[in-house]
């Protein structure tokens, strides 16, 4: 098929910027009181506990974690097939904390802007940041992430995978080209 | 993922991966449901016509909150008080609310099989079927196996009484198919003038005696004795006599499994088909039936509201 993959990063390289994410969020925020972590399914919420298990690794405390599902928000519903719809699991408030909102790879924007939409009909945040394995560019709204992994720049036609393993652990973060 | 309904008239039409599909949608939105701001913005923009040739509460206000909490515009149409009255058809009812862009409509009617004629004749509106005569009631069926999954976590191997009036219930009908698909046993029991023939061909096992079919079942869904049907065609001597016979009580719910559900579609008959203690007792998911309707109905709506024919 012509279609061509390269591995960007491997597994040890996306733990060691999960673990300088962390740090950077721990610095940012002055410890983890007060912090929620929320990944965007599916991927994000693996990311977000493997954030979880290194604050405790660092700071030994415990930080609640959840996840969001942002098809019901997203801007394009009615457009296309009917997409399969995931749960919402954030069984802990929101209101005045700091969240920290974990995505795998941010690309348009639009998908962190379902999550935002998301979060605020659930609870009034204090703060809503955004960690992000890979930035890939290409954004169409005006919304960056605060802690990213590894910028990446692609080409609209090409697509960002990250792969997990049964434990849901990261193994691989390729770049397929056309 | 692939959900290839434009309409949802009958279980009978849907697959094992369509129920799964459905209730597995029907999970997600149960979350919405709990929030304090019960409102997402999935279908905005889209209108839903209730349209209801049959007195209803539940299934009405249950389709209408599923609609509005899915930020739709959902409107009510029933037939007092409506052009039906001065003589309209069906059909051009519908085409006239076709007309105005609805995308969904859902309806209810006293005959067997109206909204599938609506189904093939409207070209832009998807239909579903709240209920019609004594053909089906899709989402009855579909928030039932909500409620067991919910309660036992699973449907297949499970075996499941039905008792009542079976020959004029829609809800048995599409439980019946439903959970047949989803690999459950169905008993169905009445006195043997609400027993229609030949529906053990559907795959059911068919009693006269409601201990025979309540013995060790893991649910029973006893059916609302019809009262405003009894007027005019009479299954039964007295409401006390089929009491006696056919009523749920305290002491045949303990031939069922200890932990055995007890399921019924409401609105209920105190008295008549179930005793007041078994209606209120530990075992009873009434409720629970009630609020996984709603999200059952969002899922139905989502499903056929959601998408687009041109990719």
């Amino acid at each position: 098929m012509g279609s061509k993959e390269k591995s960007i990063l491997d597994g040890s390289s996306i733990e060691r910027a999960i673990t300088r994410i962390t740090h950077e969020i721990l610095e940012k925020n002055k410890g983890c009181d007060n912090l929620v972590l929320i990944g965007i399914r599916s991927g994000g919420d693996h990311l977000a506990a493997l954030i979880r298990q290194r604050i405790k690794e660092i700071e030994g405390g415990e930080v609640p974690h959840g996840a969001v599902d942002v098809t019901m928000y997203r801007d394009d519903v009615g457009h296309g097939s009917v997409r399969p719809m995931g749960k919402t699991d954030i069984p802990f408030a929101l209101d005045n904390r700091h969240v920290i909102l974990v995505d795998e790879v941010i690309y348009t924007g639009r998908t962190i802007r379902a999550a935002m939409d998301a979060l605020m009909d659930i609870g009034r945040p204090s703060s809503i940041q955004l960690a992000v394995l890979v930035d890939r560019g290409h954004r169409e709204l005006p919304i960056r992430a605060d802690y990213v992994g590894r910028n990446v720049p692609s080409a609209r036609d090409e697509k960002i995978q990250v792969l997990f393993d049964e434990a849901h652990l990261p193994l691989e973060v390729r770049l397929i080209k056309p | 993922m692939a959900f290839s309904h434009r309409h949802i008239i009958g279980t009978q039409q849907l697959s094992k991966a369509d129920i799964e599909l459905i209730l597995e949608t029907a999970e997600s939105f149960k979350e919405v449901n709990q929030r304090d701001i019960k409102k997402v913005p999935t279908l905005r923009g889209k209108t839903i016509i209730n349209l209801f040739y049959e007195n209803s509460t539940r299934t009405r206000t249950s389709f209408e909150l599923a609609g509005k909490r899915m930020s739709a515009d959902t409107i009510n149409i029933s037939a007092s008080g409506s052009s039906v009255t001065k003589g309209e058809t069906l059909e051009d009812t519908a085409k006239n609310i076709e007309a105005m862009n609805a995308d969904v409509i859902v309806m209810r009617h006293s005959c067997s099989g109206a909204p599938d004629y609506l189904a093939q004749r409207l070209t832009k509106s998807s239909v579903i079927n709240a209920g019609d005569g004594f053909h089906e009631h899709p989402s009855q069926a579909l928030l039932d196996l909500l409620t067991i999954k919910e309660h036992k976590g699973k449907i297949e191997g499970l075996t499941v009484a039905i008792i009542g009036d079976i020959a004029r219930s829609r809800v048995a009908r599409s439980d019946l198919y439903a959970l047949k698909t989803m690999g459950a046993t169905v008993r169905l029991a009445g006195p043997a003038t609400m027993l229609p023939p030949g529906i053990e061909e559907l795959g059911a096992e068919v009693y006269t005696d409601i201990n025979e079919a309540i013995k060790d079942a893991d649910v029973v869904i006893m059916l609302r004795i019809q009262l405003e049907r009894e007027g005019g065609n009479t299954l039964i001597p007295t409401l006390r006599e089929y009491a006696q016979f056919f009523a749920l009580n305290t002491e045949n719910i303990k031939l069922a499994k200890p932990d055995a559900i007890v399921m019924h579609p409401g609105p209920l008959n105190r008295g008549v088909e179930i005793s007041s203690y078994v209606a209120d007792g530990v075992q009873n998911v009434i409720l629970d039936q009630v609020e996984n309707g709603v999200a059952v109905r969002m899922a139905l709506l989502y499903l056929l509201a959601g998408g687009s024919d041109e990719e």
